[in-house]
């Protein structure tokens, strides 16, 4: 296939240790991408080297050891800044989208007054609609849901009816982890600015598998996480434009974050780090680092056109199975499948899948308003990454296909 | 500490879809509403959103009918229906008596630990509505 030859999977696959290991006696194929993508080996390096030749605490120390650490904390800081075309002043660190949205919340959600709206839509994770939806009881604004059409997108003629002058906020997600939608957020960045609203994008979903340049989306707000694109767990990333982050109180006070401290009143450091307080998560920036340079090396347009074609090819071959139905839209969508088989349960069918080495993810993704959109308690979510093979859809299709015969469904 | 994880999951595999478990998912007994209840309680499973109500008719001390709604996976299904079919004729105290171990026994397969949700969450509504009764 002409558009297998766009990666060379082979090498790719090799610098992911797990890959390689067996799960069941058999060999691992990893599904379970939009949970947490695996991590190369250079990434794992990093951190070590970290660890065992410069650990030590970053903007403080006056020695060696604290200035190479801070060096390399500040280089990953730059590249992943770059990586989405933002200023080095733009990207703030947390510990996950989770920690991004619920600082957003916080200190934009804060600020508003009774009768003031926030748009989101009822496709977001629970981490982009229970922090609104409690500060919304605190400081008593207004929640507005755009739904979604039949296949799974959002109903963008809603939107523009919902969001109006009092729109102060939208938060909206990119990519859906429960269903693959990709939403149209150019659209919605320019629906929100009309209006005079503040745009928030959960890319947790995207920023690992397209080029994203904040630039060109206009967004006010990006917020996505590590883990999610070969990096280690609890490191994260918040982007806001300069002039809104200047704006902005700080979410967690703190050391490092601070400008002068008086017993009575402080004032805080410039950006990013008036909103990075305490010891960063040093390892977990550095990991980070590495693992966008090996993003960019493969290329984020290879990946995508890849992903692409991965991804039609397990739409088509899973729909070919009797009693599939596939959630979401045809097209639009991006390498994360949601999928339920009549008679089977989404728990068993993870159990059953998992029996020949193929990990997925069964249950309700944190999108609990969402299922219920679609009338069930869960799905089976097959999620790729650029490292899983044509071959490893076909094993998921196999798999598939076996489990419905356990269940004694011909 | 990887090997006994191997071993554990292993085991599951190969017994937890059993004939009379796929038997009970498929044709769960005590499925439905119960007008006259005593007491009824529901439950979450928030790992998966799986829901199960059950409702509960005593007289003169003793059970005499148990009924539940909602929708669930094998197990939690399987689960639902074969203790609801034991609870016919207990009193109060044996139904606060049963066990996790007790559950397990029922099904008669082995559960890792993450679907020790699925089989204990009807045992879970059980208790919780005993506890609410009793208040």
């Amino acid at each position: 296939m002409k558009t297998k030859q766009l990666l060379n999977l082979e090498k790719i696959r090799n610098d992911f240790p797990i890959l390689s290991t067996k799960v069941n006696g058999q060999p691992l194929v990893y599904l379970d991408n939009a949970a947490t993508t695996q991590k190369p080996e250079i990434v794992m390096q990093s951190i070590n080297e970290f660890y065992t030749k410069y650990n030590a605490n970053v903007h403080r120390g006056i020695h060696k050891l604290s200035e190479t650490a801070t060096v390399h904390f500040e280089l990953a800081h730059k590249k992943v800044s770059e990586f989405i075309n933002a200023d080095f002043e733009e990207v703030v660190f947390t510990h996950g989208t989770t920690e991004s949205l619920n600082l957003l919340t916080y200190s934009l959600g804060s600020e508003l007054k009774t009768g003031d709206e926030v748009v989101l839509t009822v496709m977001e994770h629970h981490s982009n609609l229970v922090p609104w939806q409690q500060m919304a009881k605190k400081i008593g604004f207004k929640l507005k849901f755009i739904g979604i059409t039949s296949d799974g997108r959002i109903d963008m003629d809603q939107a523009k009816r919902m969001i109006t002058e009092n729109t102060k906020i939208v938060s909206v997600v990119h990519i859906s982890n429960a269903i693959g939608t990709v939403n149209p957020v150019k659209e919605l960045v320019d629906l929100a600015h009309k209006v005079g609203a503040v745009i928030v994008v959960d890319a947790a979903q995207s920023v690992p598998h397209m080029a994203i340049d904040v630039r060109e989306l206009d967004c006010d707000f990006l917020v996505f996480s590590g883990h999610k694109m070969l990096g280690p767990t609890g490191i994260g990333v918040l982007y806001g434009k300069r002039k809104l982050l200047e704006k902005m109180q700080p979410f967690l006070y703190g050391g490092n974050m601070i400008n002068e401290v008086k017993l009575e009143d402080s004032t805080w450091a410039d950006l990013p780090w008036k909103f990075e307080a305490g010891t960063p998560n040093i390892a977990g920036t550095i990991g980070l680092g590495v693992a966008v340079g090996y993003l960019k090396n493969i290329g984020m347009k290879n990946i995508e056109a890849y992903e692409k074609e991965l991804s039609k090819y397990a739409y088509e071959q899973l729909g070919k199975i009797k009693g599939v139905t596939i959630y979401g839209p045809k097209d639009e969508r991006s390498c994360v499948l949601s999928f339920n088989v009549d008679g089977i349960h989404p728990h068993d069918m993870s159990t059953l899948l998992d029996r020949d080495g193929v990990a997925v993810r069964g249950g309700h993704h944190c999108a609990m308003p969402l299922m219920k959109e679609l009338d069930v308690s869960g799905t089976v979510r097959a999620s790729f990454y650029f490292y899983n093979t044509f071959e490893e859809v076909d094993k998921l299709v196999e798999s598939v296909i076996k489990s419905r015969k356990v269940f004694g469904y011909d | 500490m990887i090997s006994d994880f191997e071993s554990m999951t292993t085991i599951e595999e190969d017994e937890i879809y059993k004939e009379n478990i796929l038997d009970h998912y498929k044709h769960p007994r005590n499925f439905g509403n119960l007008k006259n209840y005593t007491f009824k309680s529901k439950e979450f499973n928030p790992v998966c959103g799986d829901e199960i109500e059950m409702f509960i008719r005593f007289e003169d001390g003793k059970i005499i009918e148990a009924k539940f709604i909602g929708r669930g996976c094998a197990i939690s299904q399987a689960s639902v229906s074969m203790l609801t079919d034991y609870l016919e004729g207990k009193t109060l105290e044996q139904v606060k008596s049963l066990s996790k171990e007790d559950i397990l026994d029922m099904l008669g397969i082995q559960i890792g630990i993450v679907r020790m949700n699925c089989a204990l969450l009807p045992l879970k509504v059980l208790h919780s509505g005993v506890e609410e009764y009793e208040r």
